[in-house]
C-alpha cells in the first residue's frame, strides 16, 4: 500500500529545536503516515532522541510548525486524550519503584482500565518475563529493564509508539523477540512506528521508510528498499556503507 | 503520679494530640510545598531553599515568643481566644515542623530523575498523576520528613510552654511536666515522663517504617 494513501500522522515543516541558543533539530519538512514503520538512524548525536522527544510532545519546538492526529493539532495543544495515543520508549529506560508486574500495570492504572493485571501479565509472559513478574523492578539488568520498559510502553495499547534505541542492550536472541514483539503488535494494532536506531541491518529489517539524520538535519526519506539499495544522497550512500561522513 | 493516674493518661494523650495534629496541618501544607519547590526551576529558588534550611533551625523559645506576641491581648490575633490552648500549641509547632518537611520533602522530590519525570508523562499521565507519582517515587525521603517532623514537635518544649502556660489537665504535655516535675525535685518522676515520651516516639517510628515499605527485620 503506497505511504501517501494513509492519513497523516505527524506533519513536520521547518521545525527547530534548539538547546542553548545551538539547534539540535532542523528539519524542512517530513510527513508520518499512519501504520507505517519509520526508522531514523544517523549517529550519536544526530538529533534522533531530541525529534523523537518532540514527536511524543515532551519538549516544545523552538519554532516552525509540528502538527499531530486526524484533526493535525499543534502538538503543544494536543488534549491528554490525544497525548494518551502516544507511548516512548526511552533509550535509558528508567522503572518505577514497585514490582516488574506493577511497572507494567502504570500505564493502564493511569487511565483506569480494568483487569490490567491480566494484560500486564501477558505482555510480561510474551516477553519471556513472567517469572520475573513478582520482582522488585529496582533490581534488574539493563537488557531486563529494556524489556519491561517495552512492555510497560505496549500496555496502554498506544496508536504511536516511538522506540529509542530499544535493543541498544539486549543479546541477539532478545533483540529478535522485540522486533518480533513489536511487527506482530503494530501488524494488529495497525500503530504507526518510529524507531530510531543505529543499527542499519535492524532497519532493513523492520523499516517501511528509513529517514537519515545528520546534525540534527534530515537528509534523506525513503522507502527501506530504496534507501539501502539506491539513496539519492551520497550522504545517505556513505553512510549505509559504513564511511565516516560525521 | 502512677500509670494508672488519670491525669497522666490525659498528659500522654494531650501530647499526641498536639504534636500529632500539628504533623498533619504541616505534612497537609509542606509535602505539596515541598514537592513543588523541589522540581520548580524560578529566579530566586536558592533564597527560598536557604530560608527553609534556616527555618529548620528556629527556635523553639523564638517561636513561642512570636506566637505568643500574635495572641495576647494585644495581638493580631488575639480575637481567636487562643493563648494558653492547645490551639495555640498547635500553631506554635505547626510552624516549627512546617520548614522540615518542606525542606525534606524537596531534597527528597529533586534527587528523583528528571528523566523519569518524562518517562511517566510519556505513559499518559495527567499534571495531578505526574504530581502524586513523583511523590510516591521519593516517599523515603518524604516520610523521612514527616518523621524529622514529629520528633521536632513530640520533644520541643520552650514554645509549647510560652504559648500554652503547662496548664494542669488543660495544657500540660509531657514535655512540660518533665520540666515541672524537674523544677520540683522529682527526678524519678520527670525520668517516667522522659521514657513515656521515648515511648511514643518509638511507637511513631514503627508506623513510619511501615510507611516507608520497609521490613521490619
Amino acid at each position: 500500500m503506497g505511504v501517501a494513501m494513509q492519513p497523516v500522522v505527524y506533519h513536520v515543516e521547518n521545525l527547530e529545536k534548539q538547546y542553548t541558543g545551538r539547534a539540535v533539530v532542523q528539519i524542512a519538512r517530513v510527513e508520518v503516515v499512519q501504520g507505517e514503520v519509520l526508522c531514523l538512524v544517523g549517529p550519536t548525536g544526530a538529533g534522533k532522541s531530541t525529534l523523537l522527544r518532540l514527536l511524543a510532545a515532551l519538549e516544545r519546538p523552538t519554532s516552525g510548525v509540528l502538527r499531530f492526529g486526524l484533526q493535525q493539532r499543534p502538538i503543544a495543544d494536543i488534549p491528554l486524550a490525544e497525548r494518551r495515543q502516544i507511548a516512548m520508549l526511552f533509550q535509558r529506560p528508567l522503572l518505577l519503584h514497585g514490582t516488574v508486574q506493577a511497572n507494567v500495570e502504570y500505564g493502564l492504572r493511569l487511565r483506569r482500565i480494568r483487569r490490567y493485571s491480566e494484560k500486564a501479565r501477558g505482555l510480561l509472559n510474551q516477553l519471556r518475563l513472567g517469572e520475573i513478574a513478582q520482582q522488585p523492578a529496582l533490581t534488574l539488568s539493563g537488557g531486563q529493564i529494556q524489556l519491561v520498559a517495552l512492555a510497560r510502553a505496549l500496555a496502554v495499547d498506544p496508536q504511536v509508539l516511538l522506540l529509542d534505541e530499544p535493543t541498544a542492550h539486549l543479546d541477539p536472541a532478545h533483540v529478535a523477540l522485540v522486533e518480533e514483539v513489536v511487527r506482530e503488535y503494530q501488524r494488529r494494532v495497525g500503530a504507526t512506528i518510529v524507531w530510531a536506531t543505529h543499527n542499519l541491518f535492524q532497519a532493513r529489517r523492520v523499516a517501511d521508510r528509513v529517514a537519515l539524520l545528520l546534525d540534527g538535519q534530515l537528509i534523506e526519506v525513503a522507502r527501506a528498499a530504496t534507501f539501502f539499495e539506491t539513496p539519492a544522497d551520497p550522504r545517505t550512500a556513505a553512510f549505509v556503507n559504513g564511511k565516516m561522513i560525521y | 503520679m502512677h500509670i494508672l493516674d488519670p491525669e497522666l493518661w490525659s498528659i500522654v494523650w494531650l501530647s499526641l494530640c498536639v504534636s500529632g495534629t500539628s504533623l498533619i496541618v504541616s505534612a497537609v501544607v509542606g509535602i505539596p510545598l515541598g514537592a513543588w519547590l523541589g522540581q520548580a526551576q524560578f529566579f530566586g529558588k536558592r533564597w527560598i531553599s536557604a530560608l527553609i534550611h534556616t527555618g529548620m533551625a528556629l527556635p523553639p523559645v523564638l517561636v513561642g515568643l512570636l506566637v505568643y506576641l500574635l495572641l495576647s491581648h494585644s495581638g493580631p490575633l488575639a480575637e481567636l481566644g487562643w493563648l494558653f490552648t492547645p490551639q495555640a500549641m498547635i500553631l506554635a509547632q505547626t510552624i516549627l515542623a512546617l520548614p522540615w518537611v518542606i525542606g525534606i520533602t524537596m531534597a527528597a522530590v529533586a534527587a528523583v530523575p528528571a528523566d523519569l519525570l518524562a518517562q511517566v508523562r510519556s505513559l499518559g499521565a495527567s499534571p495531578w498523576q505526574l504530581r502524586w507519582t513523583l511523590i510516591r517515587e521519593a516517599r523515603q525521603g518524604v516520610v523521612l520528613a514527616v518523621a524529622a517532623a514529629f520528633a521536632r514537635n513530640i520533644s520541643e518544649v520552650g514554645a509549647v510552654l510560652i504559648v500554652g502556660g503547662n496548664i494542669q489537665g488543660h495544657t500540660r504535655v509531657l514535655t512540660t511536666a518533665i520540666v515541672l516535675e524537674t523544677a520540683k525535685g522529682q527526678f524519678a518522676l520527670a525520668l517516667a515522663l522522659g521514657a513515656w515520651l521515648l515511648f511514643l516516639a518509638l511507637l511513631a517510628n514503627l508506623v513510619i517504617i511501615r510507611a516507608q515499605g520497609r521490613p521490619w527485620v
